[in-house]
Parts: C-alpha cells; sequence; structure tokens
C-alpha cells in the first residue's frame, strides 16, 4: 500500500513546516514490535484520516473522495482479532487498542465508526459465528469492502437494555423482526449488522437472541442520520424492522443466549473503545503543548506560567495512567483473563479523564480554543460520547460495585 | 542480484531541533529518532527493484551504534529481507568512513547495486554515495529521479534531478544509485509485515571484523542557531529604497542577482 504523501512529508520538513506532536515515552507498556505497530499506525493515520477530521465534523460525513473503509482495510486495521483465514491478523486485543487510539487521535468520529466496525461488528462474528457464518460475512468486513454494525439499544431501552421490545416472532424457516433500534453506529451505511431482538418476550433476559442482518432485507430500513454533538460523520441512525424475515441460519449463537453474546461483548467492546479516549487525550496534547510554547503573553510563552504548567500536568497523567490501566487489562484479555469489572473500570477513568483533558485543552489554547478552527472544541465534543456509549458511567459504576460485592 | 541499502538513523523531520546548551551539537536525547526520508525512498526503490524480478534479495545495512537495530526492523517489516548492522560505537560516523565501511560490506555481499538516500537530513552531507562509488570505482548515478533496470544487458537507465534539468544516464552494473525527492512514495509498513519482520536476521558486525579503521579528521568546534530573521520593512516609494540602498546597505549584490 502506497503512501501517498511521503513526499509532500519530505518536502514539507525542507520547508521548516514541522507537524508538531508530543509523543510520550511508552517503554513498559509495549514490546519493540508493538512500538513499530504504534508508529506505523500513528503515521498511516496521521496522512490518511487526521487531514479530514475537521471537515467530517463540519459536514458531519465521511469524505466522498476517499474510501477510508477500503484505506483501513488496506492497511489490515480491520480484523485485528480476526482468524488469518477470513484475513484478519488473530493478534488480540492489545494490538487492536493500540490501532484504536492512534485512529481516534487522528479523528474520533472515524475511530468510533472503526470500533464499531472492527470490533462490536467483527469479533462478535468471530466470537460467536459458525463457520459458515464466518465465511460469508467477514472476509468482505474484514477487507473494508463492506461496512459493520451493532444494534441493541431502542429508543425506549438504553441503560436498561434487557427490557428491549424489538421482537422476533417464530416463522416457517427463520423469524419476522418488529420493533426498532436505537444510536446505531454506522447504521446507516452498513451492509452488516447484529442485531438482539426477543424472540421470547415474557422470558426476560434469557428470551434475547442475536441476529444477522443484511442491508436489504425486506422489511429492514434506516431512519434518517442522527444529528449529533460530537463524533459527527460517525454516522448513527435509528433502524426500522417492519416484518422483516431472518433465515434461521442468520442466528448469532444459540436462540435464547443472546443476552451472553451481549454482556460478553460488551466487556471487549468497553476495552477497545477505551482506547478511543487515549487517542482523544493525546490529541489534546498534541495541540496544546505546541500552543503554549509558541503563544505569548506578557513577554512569556504561557507555557511558562505555573497555572499553564498545572494543566499540562494534569493532562498528562490523566492520559499516562488512563493508557496504563488500559493496556495491562488489555494484555489480560489477550491472556485469556477477561475481569467484567476491569473491562468496565478502564472506559469508566479514561472517558471521564479525556472529558476533563479536552475541557482543560480548551482552556490553555483560551479565547482560540472556543474556536472551530482550533480542533480543542471538536475533541471535547468527541470525548463525551465515551461516558455515554457503550454503557453510561453510571452503569460501568453499577457493574465494578456489584462486582466487587459479589466478590469474596 | 542482490541489492544493498544502507540506511541510517537521523532525528525524525519532524522534531524541532534544538542546539545544546554548551553547543557542542544538538540535542538528541528524548527526541524522536526514524529512518532518514532519502533512506527510505532508497529502500522503496530497492523492494520495487525485487518485485519486478530483476533482483533476488534485498540487505539492509547501517552503521551505527545498538539503537540504530530500530532503524533496521524498519527496514525488514517494510520488507527487506534481512540486514546487517555495523557497530560502530556512540560516536557519529562522518561519510568517508561510512563509505570504507560500505565499500567493505559490498567486498563481502557482492552486491549488483548499492541504493543509498542522496544525503541524511541531519548533516546534509551529500557525500556517502559518492566516496563509496569513487572507492569501489563503480559507476555513480546520484539525484536519482527515476530508475531502470535491465536484467538482461545488466544495466540501469537514471534519471538525475541537475540542475539545469533532468539528465539521463546509462550505468553499467554494479553500480551506486543515490536517491532523490520524487524518486517514489515510500511503502508504510504494515502490521503483517511488522509481525514477518521479527523472524528476519540481522547480523551485527563490527569495523574491526572488515578490516576498516574509523578515524575523524573533523572535530565540531561548535553547533549554533542560525541568526534569527529580522523583520523586513516596507518600503512605500522609489524614493525611498534608493535612499535606503544608498545610505543603509553597506554591501550588497543586487545587481547580480539571479
Amino acid at each position: 500500500m502506497q503512501r501517498f504523501s511521503a513526499v509532500r512529508r519530505v518536502a514539507a520538513f525542507l520547508q521548516n513546516r514541522s507537524r508538531q506532536r508530543a509523543s510520550f515515552s511508552t517503554s513498559l507498556l509495549f514490546d519493540d514490535t508493538q512500538k513499530q505497530f504504534k508508529e506505523s499506525v500513528y503515521q498511516f493515520a496521521q496522512e490518511t484520516i487526521a487531514p479530514h477530521a475537521a471537515t467530517i465534523d463540519a459536514t458531519n460525513s465521511f469524505p466522498k473522495d476517499v474510501n477510508l473503509w477500503k484505506l483501513m482495510g488496506d492497511f489490515n486495521l480491520h480484523g485485528i482479532t480476526a482468524p488469518e483465514e477470513y484475513g484478519g491478523l488473530g493478534i488480540g486485543y492489545l494490538y487492536h487498542c493500540i490501532a484504536m487510539e492512534e485512529i481516534s487521535r487522528a479523528s474520533g468520529s472515524v475511530g468510533l465508526s472503526y470500533g464499531a466496525h472492527s470490533n462490536l461488528c467483527i469479533n462478535q462474528l468471530v466470537r460467536h459465528g459458525s463457520s459458515a457464518q464466518k465465511q460469508k460475512y467477514l472476509p468482505k468486513l474484514i477487507s473494508g469492502e463492506h461496512v459493520g454494525a451493532l444494534a441493541m439499544s431502542e429508543p425506549n431501552a438504553g441503560s436498561d437494555v434487557v427490557s428491549m421490545k424489538c421482537k422476533a416472532d417464530r416463522v416457517d424457516g427463520g423469524y419476522v423482526m418488529n420493533g426498532n433500534k436505537m444510536w446505531c453506529t454506522n447504521g446507516p451505511v452498513a451492509q452488516t449488522l447484529v442485531v438482539y431482538a426477543k424472540t421470547d418476550v415474557s422470558a426476560g433476559s434469557k428470551g434475547i437472541t442475536a441476529f444477522i442482518i443484511e442491508k436489504g432485507m425486506p422489511g429492514f430500513s434506516t431512519a434518517q442520520k442522527l444529528d449529533k454533538l460530537g463524533m459527527r460523520g460517525s454516522d448513527t441512525c435509528e433502524l426500522v424492522f417492519e416484518n422483516c424475515f431472518v433465515p434461521e441460519e442468520n442466528i448469532l449463537g444459540a436462540v435464547g443466549k443472546g443476552v451472553y453474546v451481549m454482556m460478553s461483548g460488551l466487556d471487549l467492546e468497553r476495552l477497545v473503545l477505551a482506547a478511543g479516549p487515549l487517542g482523544l487525550m493525546q490529541a489534546c496534547l498534541d495541540a496544546v503543548i505546541p500552543y503554549v510554547r509558541q503563544r505569548e503573553q506578557f513577554g512569556h510563552p504561557i507555557g511558562e506560567f505555573q497555572f499553564i504548567q498545572g494543566k499540562l500536568a494534569d493532562m498528562y497523567t490523566s492520559l499516562q495512567s488512563s493508557r496504563a490501566f488500559v493496556y495491562s487489562v488489555a494484555r489480560d484479555c489477550d491472556n485469556g483473563k477477561i475481569d467484567r469489572k476491569d473491562c468496565a473500570g478502564v472506559i469508566l477513568l479514561a472517558a471521564e479523564k479525556a472529558t476533563q483533558v479536552a475541557l482543560q485543552a480548551i482552556q490553555c489554547l483560551g479565547g482560540n480554543g472556543y474556536v472551530n478552527e482550533y480542533p480543542a472544541g471538536r475533541l471535547l465534543r468527541d470525548a463525551k460520547l465515551f461516558e455515554i456509549g457503550a454503557g453510561t458511567s453510571e452503569i460501568r459504576r453499577m457493574i465494578i460495585g456489584r462486582e466487587l460485592f459479589k466478590q469474596d | 542480484m542482490k541489492i544493498l541499502v544502507a540506511v541510517k538513523r537521523v532525528i525524525d523531520y519532524a522534531v524541532k531541533v534544538r542546539v545544546k546548551p554548551n553547543k557542542s551539537g544538538v540535542e538528541t536525547s528524548n527526541v524522536k529518532m526514524s529512518m532518514n526520508p532519502f533512506c527510505e525512498i532508497a529502500l522503496e526503490e530497492a523492494l520495487r527493484i525485487r518485485e519486478s524480478g530483476a533482483a533476488k534479495e534485498v540487505v539492509a545495512v547501517t552503521v551505527g551504534p545498538a539503537q540504530c537495530a530500530d532503524t533496521l526492523r524498519t527496514a525488514l517489516a517494510m520488507g527487506a529481507d534481512r540486514a546487517v548492522h555495523v557497530d560502530a560505537g556512540a560516536a557519529p560516523v562522518l561519510p568517508l568512513s561510512v563509505a570504507k565501511i560500505l565499500r567493505a560490506l559490498v567486498q563481502v555481499e557482492q552486491p549488483g547495486l548499492l541504493i543509498l538516500g542522496k544525503q541524511a537530513i541531519d548533516d546534509d552531507c551529500n557525500q556517502t554515495g559518492q566516496m563509496v562509488a569513487g572507492l569501489l570505482k563503480w559507476p555513480q548515478g546520484t539525484f536519482a529521479s527515476k530508475v531502470v533496470l535491465d536484467k538482461e544487458k545488466q544495466v540501469a537507465t537514471v534519471e538525475r534531478e541537475v540542475d539545469g534539468g533532468l539528465e539521463t544516464l546509462c550505468l553499467d552494473l554494479p553500480a551506486v544509485i543515490t536517491t532523490d525527492l520524487r524518486l517514489n512514495q515510500p511503502r508504510y509498513a504494515t502490521l503483517p509485515n511488522i509481525m514477518k519482520a521479527k523472524s528476519k536476521v540481522i547480523k551485527k558486525v563490527t569495523p574491526e571484523e572488515l578490516n576498516v579503521e574509523i578515524k575523524s579528521d573533523l572535530e565540531v568546534v561548535q553547533v549554533t542557531e542560525p541568526p534569527k530573521r529580522k523583520a523586513g520593512v516596507i518600503i512605500s516609494s522609489v524614493d525611498e529604497l534608493i535612499d535606503k540602498l544608498k545610505n543603509e546597505v553597506v554591501s550588497c549584490n543586487i545587481l547580480n542577482c539571479k
């Protein structure tokens, strides 16, 4: 895969227009290969995705002239946790988190869509799909030709997702689905969607089944794209099912076992998405540090004033501590130790820190931070999402507290 | 045919370089280092030649301390088949010594082509390629903006960017080529290749083993930042311009400006 702007990079250097960035020691977190990978994805994301970030936010859509999904697929980013036989790399959650961090650093919206596609959809198919299902859906999802999504929440079932009303009634050869899903990331563009519905409304959580839905299935449509505060461009919409027939072979996992698919998937979703706020925090520091070196007031760069240095310190320690937590849990998950409260814990911490770091970034940039020409405002709006999606902070706290209470 | 590519580890092009307080050099500790951009272009060209079938093996080589192995790992991740690390200690090695080391390696490896970047972005010497060619008595095509290899005739056609435009040379192999900016766009090191690179060999050699004595006849006396550019003055009339030229400009070759 060719890098189209390496020539421009060297030319840019020669003209002394250096792309400023703050890079911090991560020597204890990664081995040499992981560091190489991080650097590689960083270069790819900065050259391919970052130039579009502001426009994606302003126009609330992905760029039309480049196919980011395909480019990320060419760079082997979608199937990091998928088996090689389907085009994946099968190298685990740590690498997936690294990719998520660097993509989010370039653009929060692209990172979120990437996370929904590669983890919520692809990884769920990897973990629960039958061989036939994996063979049918994974190759195109991993190459980037198809986009994946996942839908569990409904207009009236967010945190209380188990109370979902979308139902799938048994008919000859499959199920007929009726209902609505809300806040589905990539919904407007996805070809393959993992959708949870109740096959037995009276059985509560044990009546949920996971299905694989394909775009174009009669009775399945998407309603208008949502106009969001942040993560603009990461297309999100409502899904509408009106007597949508879903064949038997599209059941993901087993009938009535959907809640297990969903909850165990949520643990890993939280882990991988936790790398999103890490990227956003890093992007904040990338913007702030050069600024406070250049901006002068009272005859000094503002970075020499203690209040600003205090903010830098807080932002830095928030990022580094969150990073240490996320990657150590990622390592555990790769070793088979998936701890529900740790997975909830990493995204709880990283998301809340990211919002605070973004607020401080705006403050460091002062009036310029308030102007949309600078990225700080978008970083704040993007960061806030992570306190809500994949289980709100309140739900995460409840999960952790409950797990600690149960444990002896 | 084997291609030998010499790469150098330098301060990353995007880093804002600072001079050390004691003016002995630039700050390199805790500073991001990368492969020299022109060396990336050289490596990319070598890989393309191998992919076209005109060469069998691409060997990356670097001269420098232990940390330079990172640069070789990047080269392997981009696609080089194996690498050679000449550990010459921490002190910077000047172009002539590098050229002598490369000559020794060439005599060991017997490549059909030696490709280097035209210059390194830290010292901008633009000497190593030319010196090696001289020491080896090989033909050289420097500042290459296009390279076409003829496997049968064992000849490289090199288009060079020179002051007057483009010059085309025909070089009998083996030859030395140094690469310029517009030759190609280097590939990324993708993750599968980074993983594959872990099993590729990096051979360690010392200059002594190659019978090369590294001596430096240059001593860096002082490094300072260039003087800060003074703000210009906007002149409002031709009279004012003439007045300034007469009275303020002490020596200026305005009439000789191209």
